[in-house]
């Protein structure tokens, strides 16, 4: 494929063309199958006991009542299931090699017990499980379970957790200190002490959730047939799961089947290892009956991972223009009350906080620790828009103590394109030295500025006020490093019919991955996109994959998909050539017909290849055997990030007087390299705004301090609506990655980054009458009262 | 390991806990002619994806914020999971599965989602697709406080919601004219 500056115009092909949705029309009828759509004859439903304390020690639990309960078949407290190994996220607990040698980072393990035994850490953690002939009869005797607890001090806020003197979550570990690490870059002191120019802040990034509308669900089988164990499951890493489950069992992976069919959403939440999600197969075995657990959406809320609770104490340093000479931050970061994903939160916002500006001297370090509060894990974005909330608040800071305007500040600081590949002096998840691929940030900045038209806000803001509302503009920049590792699998064969078949490991939660990695496979191979059936996330259609998630599933599996592609079509024209007596340079595939490059030449249809062989699928017999199968599976390595970056601009108009927010005009430039379909791509981009709005102005996941959840439901927890989400200006460039073949980018998160910081900055610039500064989320009508109220008026 | 009772034969449906509260109930859902017997406490939804199998009726929170569940209930768009199937008898239901059958095309509300976009993981999907059929099928074209008020009681956490107004207004144009 070309690596053209504009791949809409890209040639024949198909990459890089709005083609349609091939998964709507299903989706549309209401022929969907999300976990819970799937009937399963003589199934039985779970509820779980959620603890209501957020620190407390179990004393008793009773569960003759809701044994001898209509309907129920079996309760299960963690006495029950105390021969099962505790819940680890294996994989995401794991440091990478180069980084642990680096930079040496504590990881502590909590590992979860499927059910709690002796102690309950969060509200909403499972204490025992009623499997009932049905949902209504299970929950009904849910509250004849009888548990007696004894209430433990409770630690919400992670800097008291730290203190010496707070009680221990984990008797095991020696403080609540889960996670630990730093990096240094330069000599920071020294910049410190030389720099013209200073601040120091302190910014909140605030606690909220994913929110698929879609809770999670999961259902097991033991298959009478085979005697192996089906799970439909809404998880965004099937194999993952498949491994768990195996693990936890004490079966063979291979005889374990993790289908990921439709999943409603999923952005992160759905993307790690939960312990219903071993639980319920365990049942389906015990029992010996299918199992379906569906949770509600207070479970959902309240019980399912939050994610970006971080406090930075961040300062940067610079000379008198406003060249950035170092940054400090100290990171901490709110668990939750185990450790399930290690250093991939923490690490992602240590190593994304320089975003696209240049930065000789460093000193960052980051801390997880555990609180008695749900556990936190990724959730879009995954650490990077904490810390970009951080970070360009600061550059907000450092332009007013300079009296720099806040874009001309950025502009000054970021890299050039003439400086890519362009190393930080950091090094990445993977260990390997930090390296941004390819990009063009001022390019980036200079289209957002021009699409906001700051002069014209400018002159607003000098007319003044119009009946106590105020006009602002915000920047924010970002990169992120997508296309995770360490691989994805794609597998395509060549069917009787003619038809392709293309699996690959990571499966869809709305991303569009039927048609995307349709068009890339119909590229490769030269076949009618109609042609191309593909599955995902079906541990059977392959048995290696990794996930969707981290931005990574168009990369990895995008390129394994065009591998095998490529593979697949050689194969298929020298199975040809053997058919029509020719050689293979004379051939060429496309749109389905292999056919002689000059005029008037042989030529074969891929129906007609495939079914006359003399076994299905078989072309010919080669080498002495019996014929070899149309068919390659990939497992593609990604050498290294891919690096996507984007630019955000927001005016807004603050009303002075209720404290309300409303957008005006929001700007996104962004770009993900070559895109495969654009309008799934801003599809993507746009979805990840709106939640970047959401936790800007509106969602939070509050806890008192006695560690109960304030907002358990949708009347409290505010997810924007249609009425809160304004259409977006967008524009984007395109810089390949040299990194892949399809020089393509990972896109899933990118939109979700920038929101916080930038409505931040255009709120702060709207209220500088007051002199406010947004050091926290979400603004809410009343925190943007609080501000104006609290500031210190210039 | 215990297993804590042996199972049970249990009737799935009905499960019978009160049977003084149980009902016969008579109803229309896509133009078919249901009879059944539910308890009180059965929920719309419950009874259209559990009894009746019409799963396309998604349950996003069983509290009535997000829309998933919507179903039109002699026209009017209607909260399944704030409903009693009881409540229901006597009246005309339809769900998603009843726009269009099952070899005919899309409805012109259904076709302008998917031209549109204005949809990714599907799940809030039927719910827009119901109160939009709702719009096209009034006397006269809503204005766009209407529109806007009817969207706003949907959630979709996947598509920020550009390319759901978007196909509500290609819907409306196609129906109402420009
Ligand atoms: S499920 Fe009925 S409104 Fe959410
Ligand atoms: S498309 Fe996923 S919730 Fe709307």
């Amino acid at each position: 494929m070309s690596h053209d500056s504009d791949p809409h115009r890209h040639g024949g092909g198909l990459i890089g063309r709005s083609v349609p949705r091939v998964e709507d029309d299903r989706l549309l009828r209401g022929q969907g199958r999300y976990v819970d759509d799937i009937a399963l004859p003589g199934g039985v439903e779970a509820a779980f006991l959620r603890s209501p304390h957020a620190h407390a020690r179990i004393e008793s639990v009773d569960v003759r009542a809701a044994l001898a309960a209509p309907g129920v078949v079996a309760v299960w407290t963690g006495e029950d299931v105390a021969d099962l190994p505790a819940m680890l996220n294996k994989e995401e607990l794991r440091t990478p090699p180069g980084l642990a040698e680096l930079l040496d980072p504590v990881v502590r393990m909590t590992p979860m017990p499927l059910l709690a035994r002796e102690k309950v850490l969060y509200v909403g953690q499972p204490v025992a499980v009623v499997f009932a002939e049905n949902r209504y009869l299970a929950e009904d005797a849910l509250e004849l379970v009888e548990v007696g607890y004894a209430p433990l001090p409770v630690l919400v806020d992670p800097e008291t957790s730290l203190s010496p003197e707070a009680p221990l979550l984990h008797e095991h570990l020696p403080d609540n200190t889960a996670v630990a690490v730093a990096a240094r870059v330069g000599d920071p002191d020294a910049a410190f002490a030389g720099a013209h120019a200073v601040v120091s802040e302190r910014f909140d990034a605030h606690r909220y959730v994913a929110s698929p509308i879609e809770t999670r669900a999961i259902s097991a089988q033991v298959d009478p047939y085979s005697g192996r164990l089906t799970v439909w499951a809404g998880t965004q890493t099937p194999h993952r799961l498949r491994d768990a489950i195996a693990h936890t069992l004490g079966l063979a992976p291979a005889s374990v089947h993790v289908i990921a069919a439709d999943v409603g959403g999923g952005f992160g939440q759905k993307g790690i290892l939960y312990v219903e999600e071993l639980l319920v197969p365990h049942a389906a075995r015990r029992l010996g009956r299918p199992v379906l657990w569906r949770e509600d959406r207070n479970e959902n809320l309240t019980a399912s991972s939050h994610a970006r609770e971080q406090i930075h104490h961040i300062e940067l340093a610079a000379d008198a223009e406003g060249h950035i000479l170092a940054v400090r931050d100290r990171i901490t970061v709110n668990f939750g009350a185990y450790n399930m994903t290690g250093l991939v939160v923490p690490y992602n916002s240590l190593c994304h906080l320089l975003g696209p500006y240049r930065v000789p001297h460093v000193d960052i370090d980051v801390t997880g620790v555990l609180t008695n509060t749900t556990f936190a894990t990724p959730y879009r974005g995954a650490g990077r828009p904490e810390t970009v909330f951080a970070m360009e608040r600061a550059m907000d800071r450092l332009a007013v103590e300079l009296g720099i305007a806040p874009e001309e500040l950025r502009a000054r600081n970021l890299v050039g394109p003439d400086e890519m590949p362009y190393a930080t002096g950091l090094v990445d998840r993977s260990g390997s030295p930090q390296s941004y691929d390819s990009g063009d940030f001022p390019e980036l900045l200079r289209r957002a500025v021009a699409k906001a038209d700051v002069e014209a806000i400018r002159a607003r803001q000098r007319e003044g006020a119009r009946d106590g509302r105020h006009v602002g503009v915000g920047f924010a920049m970002y990169i992120e490093a997508t296309g995770l590792g360490p691989f994805e699998t794609a597998r395509i064969d060549l069917a009787p019919d003619g038809r392709v078949r293309l699996a690959i490991g990571a499966p869809s939660q709305g991303q569009g991955h039927r048609t995307s990695m349709a068009q890339i496979a119909a590229d490769a191979l030269g076949v009618p996109l109609g042609i191309i059936e593909v599955t995902g996330g079906d541990t059977e259609a392959t048995p290696f994959g990794v996930g969707t998630i981290a931005s990574r599933a168009l990369v990895n599996a995008g390129n394994a998909t065009h591998r095998a592609g490529r593979l697949v079509r050689e194969k298929i024209i020298e199975a040809a050539a053997r058919r029509l007596g020719v050689t293979a340079d004379r051939l060429d595939l496309s749109d389905g017909v292999v056919a002689a490059k000059e005029p008037g030449g042989p030529s074969i249809g891929l129906a007609e290849l495939a079914g006359r062989a003399p076994l299905p699928g078989v072309p010919e017999p080669t080498d002495g055997r019996h014929g070899t199968e149309i068919s390659e599976t990939v497992h593609f390595r990604p050498p290294g990030f891919a690096v996507a970056s984007g630019a955000h601009a927001a005016v807004v108009e603050v009303d002075e007087h209720t404290g309300e927010v409303e957008i005006l005009h929001y700007v996104v430039v962004h770009d993900a390299g070559n895109i495969v379909n654009p309008m799934i791509a801003e599809g993507q981009v746009t979805g990840g705004i709106a939640q970047g709005i959401g936790g800007a102005l509106y969602e939070e996941m509050v806890y008192g301090p006695d560690g109960q959840p304030r907002t358990g439901t949708y009347m409290d927890y505010l997810v924007p609506t249609s009425s809160e989400i304004p259409d977006l200006d967008m524009d984007e460039i395109f810089t390949p990655s040299p990194m892949n073949d399809l020089g393509v980018k990972g896109l899933g998160e990118g939109g979700a980054i920038a929101p916080q910081a930038v409505l931040a900055g255009a709120v702060e610039d709207a209220l500088r009458p007051f002199g406010v500064v947004v050091r926290r989320g979400p603004l809410s009508p009343s925190r943007v009262r609080e501000l104006i109220r609290t500031a210190d008026r210039p | 390991m215990t297993p804590s009772v042996p199972t049970p034969l249990t009737a799935r449906t009905p499960p019978l806990t009160e049977p003084s509260a149980w009902h016969e109930i008579a109803l229309t859902v896509n133009g078919r002619a249901v009879t059944a017997q539910v308890e009180s406490r059965l929920l719309l939804s419950d009874f259209l994806r559990d009894r009746l199998g019409l799963t396309g009726t998604h349950v996003g929170c069983e509290h009535g914020v997000c829309g998933a569940c919507t179903a039109l209930v002699d026209d009017e768009p209607v909260r399944t999971c704030l409903t009693l199937a009881v409540q229901c008898a006597g009246t005309e239901i339809r769900t998603v599965e009843g726009l269009t059958t099952d070899d005919a095309p899309l409805t012109s509300v259904q076709r302008a989602f998917h031209e549109c976009h204005g949809m990714q993981c599907g799940f809030c999907t039927p719910g827009f697709l119901m109160t939009t059929t709702a719009l096209t099928e009034r006397p006269d074209r809503p204005d766009e406080a209407q529109v806007a008020d009817a969207l706003s009681g949907h959630l979709c956490r996947c598509t920020g919601y550009r390319n759901i107004r978007r196909a509500v207004c290609q819907a409306l144009d196609e129906r109402f004219g420009k």
